[in-house]
Parts: structure tokens; C-alpha cells; sequence
């Protein structure tokens, strides 16, 4: 981590590297993603995510991640990575047969 | 999601579809009416209008906050200086939820930054008049953030997410903006004749350059088609103009002031007000840089930026060597 750090530090002008910041609004739900921001390091990503994403009372806790150590799947919606899913109505409680008059299933 | 993450597990995995198909699936989720997210496949022409778009907005928030922060130390309250320190805050916030959304299409924070401070990106053109009086903080409020209403709402449907979310959040905020202005001139308006003058002079300064906020008049308006086609925008300019007059018509009646337009007056047949044509060539010298305040709004904003330069570095500085320490420390 802190290579890559460094790294972000070595950027030509010393632009600070970026977070993604997510908001849990209150507790019970989970941490939402609401955007992202520049900070010099993690301390700094909270103090400004406080400011900049909860100015309102939006939340109860926050997360701060730096953008790189996402690792994502491709965007597109028809890719094969979530094909596995796709042939298994059985997952679905609606696949079942269950007379009308049976109760509380 | 991440802005800038390059490559994926995914990615290897098939061939790359063709530029046809992708374009194709683009046409599809536009008119479908669906979201195009920041790692999906877009045309050239889409992600550079957008980045502009995006970043001239930004840059409007960023220097929007010049012309009412003159006021903080000279606000006549504690109350009120509370309410434009927040107001002025926010459109901070403003303008970094969408310089956030630019990097998403992977512009660079500082690169816009520099196109700002160099002059080679715009921004509204509402920010280069004066405010020299308070009257003009509440007329601000009241016009500009609700002309800004007319124009953000419908982008809450952008096809762009990251843009559409921006504007969630930005709108949310502008109705406190509105009705902050608004309640500042009611309570002028029940001072004294002096105050209730200098609110009238305020709406006579700043009615025009507000309907102009909306841009040139459409059949002037080159590129609107096809940003239209694109749902980056979803109403013409006139159309929006016409959107904030008949809005403010009722407003400027219950204030009790007078709209300076000898033309404005409510059609019975369109079910709009009819109302005179603002005077574009003045648009147009503003925007190319004459105004009454432009030199002064750029010098200050380069300003600001450079005296900032050295916290800047100093925290990312700090940040190394902070680093440099926790590594130094999991060695031993
Ligand atoms: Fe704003
Ligand atoms: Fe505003």
C-alpha cells in the first residue's frame, strides 16, 4: 500500500491520489457509494468526505477507499462473467408448483 | 464505480466485441432511457461533450462562490452570515460532486483546474456582475439558484449516472439556496423605503442576466440537437426560460417588486407569459470575457490557487513521509 502511495506522491504535480467514499445513512443499512474525491492520505479522505457527502446529517459512518484497490468486473451487462446465473430459475421460489390452498408458504 | 480503474479480471476473458455492436448497445441504452456508466463503452463525441458540459458546470459552482462570498464579513446578522457561510459551502460541494463525476469519464482534476485558471473552459456567465449591495445576495438566491433549478432538475435525468446522482444531491440543496434569497428580500421588503429601493435596484440588475442563464435562444443554439439525442440535455433553452418566468412572475408579485419588462405580460391562449427578448449580444460579450467582473473573478480564482499551492504540497508531503514511516516500522 504504501507503494503505491508513493507512487501517487511521485505524480508530476503532486496530485493527491483518489478515494471513492461510501455512507452508511443509518444504522441498520449498508455503506452506499456516493462518489469520490481527492485527499493527500486516509485521514484527510474522511475529514473531507464528512464535509463534502454529509453536510445534512447523511450519515452515520464512513468508508474511504482509494479508487485503485477497486477491483471491478467488466461494465458490460451481457457479459459472459454473469452468464452462470442466468439458467437456474430454480434459485427462485416462483419455480415451485404449490397449490393455492396450502397456507403460509 | 472506480473511476479510474483500467483493467479487470473480465477483461481478458473474450474477444473485444466489435465498435458497431458497442454502438449499437450505446443507441440501445439511450433510447431505452437507461444509464450509461463510467467504464461502459461510449462514443468519442458523447464523453468529450459531457466532460465539458460536466466541467464548465463545476467550474460556475467554484466561481459562484465569488460573488456572494464577498458578502460573509459584511453580513448584517449573525443569522445571516451562518446561512451564506452554508450556502457558499455548498456550492463548493457543488462543484467537487462534479468535478468527481468528470474524472469518471477520466478527465484530470488538474488539468481542469488549469483550463479554469487559463481561460480555456467557461463558466457561467451570471458570475461576472457586481453584488454591491446585500440586496444582491438575496436576489441571487432567488433568481441564479432558481434559474439553476430550472436547468439541474431535468439533468437529474441525464443519461450520464454519475452526472444524474450529482444532480440529486445538487438540487436537494438548492431549494434552501431559493428560499434563503427569497426570505432575505421579504424581510427588506417590510424594512424601510431605503430597503425596499434597494431591492427593487437589485431585481432591475440581475432580471436580464438571469434569462440569460439559459443560454442563447434555440434557434441559435448549434449543438443542442444533439445533446438532446444524447439525453445529456432534456429541454431546449427557450423552453427553460420560459419555465423560470412564468415561476417567478407570481414570486416578483408577492414580494412586491417589479420585473423590469414592459413586454412581460400572462398569454390567456399559451398558458404562458409572453415576455421581451433579452439582449444576446450582451450575453455573447460576457461570455467572451467582457464583463463587468471577469478579470476580477479569474484573477481571484488563480490567486486562490496558487497561495493554496504550498498546503497542497505540504499535506502530500506529509502523506509520503508518513508512509515512508508505517513502512519503515512493518520492516522492523
Ligand atoms: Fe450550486
Ligand atoms: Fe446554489
Amino acid at each position: 500500500m504504501s507503494e503505491t502511495r508513493g507512487q501517487a506522491h511521485d505524480h508530476p504535480k503532486g496530485q493527491w491520489p483518489l478515494y471513492e467514499i461510501f455512507v452508511r445513512s443509518k444504522r441498520g443499512l449498508n455503506h452506499v457509494h456516493v462518489g469520490s474525491l481527492r485527499a493527500a492520505d486516509d485521514r484527510m479522505a474522511l475529514t473531507h468526505a464528512r464535509d463534502l457527502y454529509t453536510r445534512r446529517n447523511e450519515g452515520v459512518s464512513l468508508w474511504a477507499v482509494r479508487s485503485e484497490h477497486i477491483v471491478a468486473s467488466t461494465p458490460d451487462e451481457k457479459d459472459p462473467f454473469f452468464e452462470p446465473s442466468g439458467d437456474k430459475v430454480y434459485r427462485h421460489p416462483t419455480f415451485y408448483d404449490i397449490p393455492a390452498d396450502v397456507p403460509h408458504i | 464505480m472506480p473511476s479510474s480503474a483500467s483493467s479487470s479480471p473480465g477483461d481478458t476473458a473474450a474477444a473485444p466485441p466489435r465498435e458497431p455492436d458497442l454502438q449499437a448497445h450505446f443507441d440501445r441504452t439511450i433510447a431505452r432511457d437507461q444509464r450509461v456508466e463510467p467504464r461502459d463503452w461510449m462514443p468519442e463525441g458523447y464523453r468529450r461533450t459531457l466532460i465539458r458540459q460536466i466541467a464548465q458546470h463545476a467550474h460556475s459552482e467554484i466561481i459562484g462562490m465569488q460573488p456572494e462570498g464577498a458578502w460573509i464579513t459584511r453580513a448584517p446578522s449573525l443569522r445571516r452570515k451562518a446561512i451564506l457561510f452554508a450556502k457558499v459551502q455548498d456550492e463548493a460541494g457543488h462543484g467537487l460532486y462534479l468535478y468527481s463525476a468528470a474524472e469518471t469519464l477520466g478527465a484530470d482534476r488538474d488539468d481542469l483546474t488549469d483550463r479554469l485558471i487559463e481561460g480555456r473552459q467557461k463558466y457561467s456567465s451570471i458570475f461576472n456582475y457586481p453584488t454591491p449591495t446585500f440586496a444582491d445576495v438575496g436576489v441571487i438566491g432567488w433568481f441564479v439558484d432558481g434559474a439553476a433549478i430550472c436547468n439541474q432538475v431535468p439533468l437529474c435525468r441525464s443519461s450520464y449516472g454519475p452526472y444524474a446522482r450529482a444532480m440529486v444531491r445538487v438540487c436537494k440543496e438548492e431549494s434552501f439556496h431559493q428560499r434563503q434569497g427569497y426570505e432575505l428580500l421579504r424581510t427588506m421588503m417590510t424594512g424601510t423605503q431605503a430597503q425596499r429601493d434597494m431591492v427593487q435596484d437589485a431585481v432591475d440588475r440581475w432580471w436580464w442576466p438571469s434569462l440569460m442563464m439559459f443560454g442563447p435562444p434555440d434557434d441559435d443554439s448549434p449543438n443542442s440537437a444533439q445533446s438532446m439525442a444524447w439525453r445529456i440535455k432534456r429541454h431546449s433553452n427557450d423552453e427553460l426560460r420560459q419555465k423560470f418566468v412564468d415561476m417567478t412572475v407570481p414570486q416578483a408579485e408577492k414580494l412586491g417588486v417589479t420585473l423590469p419588462d414592459p413586454e412581460l405580460k400572462w398569454n390567456e391562449e399559451r398558458g404562458h407569459h409572453d415576455f421581451g427578448t433579452p439582449d444576446f449580444s450582451e450575453l455573447m460579450r460576457v461570455i467572451k470575457g467582457d464583463g463587468p467582473c471577469n478579470a476580477e473573478r479569474m484573477a481571484r480564482r488563480r490567486t486562490a490557487h496558487e497561495e493554496g499551492a504550498w498546503v497542497r504540497e505540504a499535506a502530500a508531503a506529509h502523506a509520503a513521509k508518513q508512509a515512508r514511516r508505517e513502512e519503515k516500522e512493518r520492516a522492523a
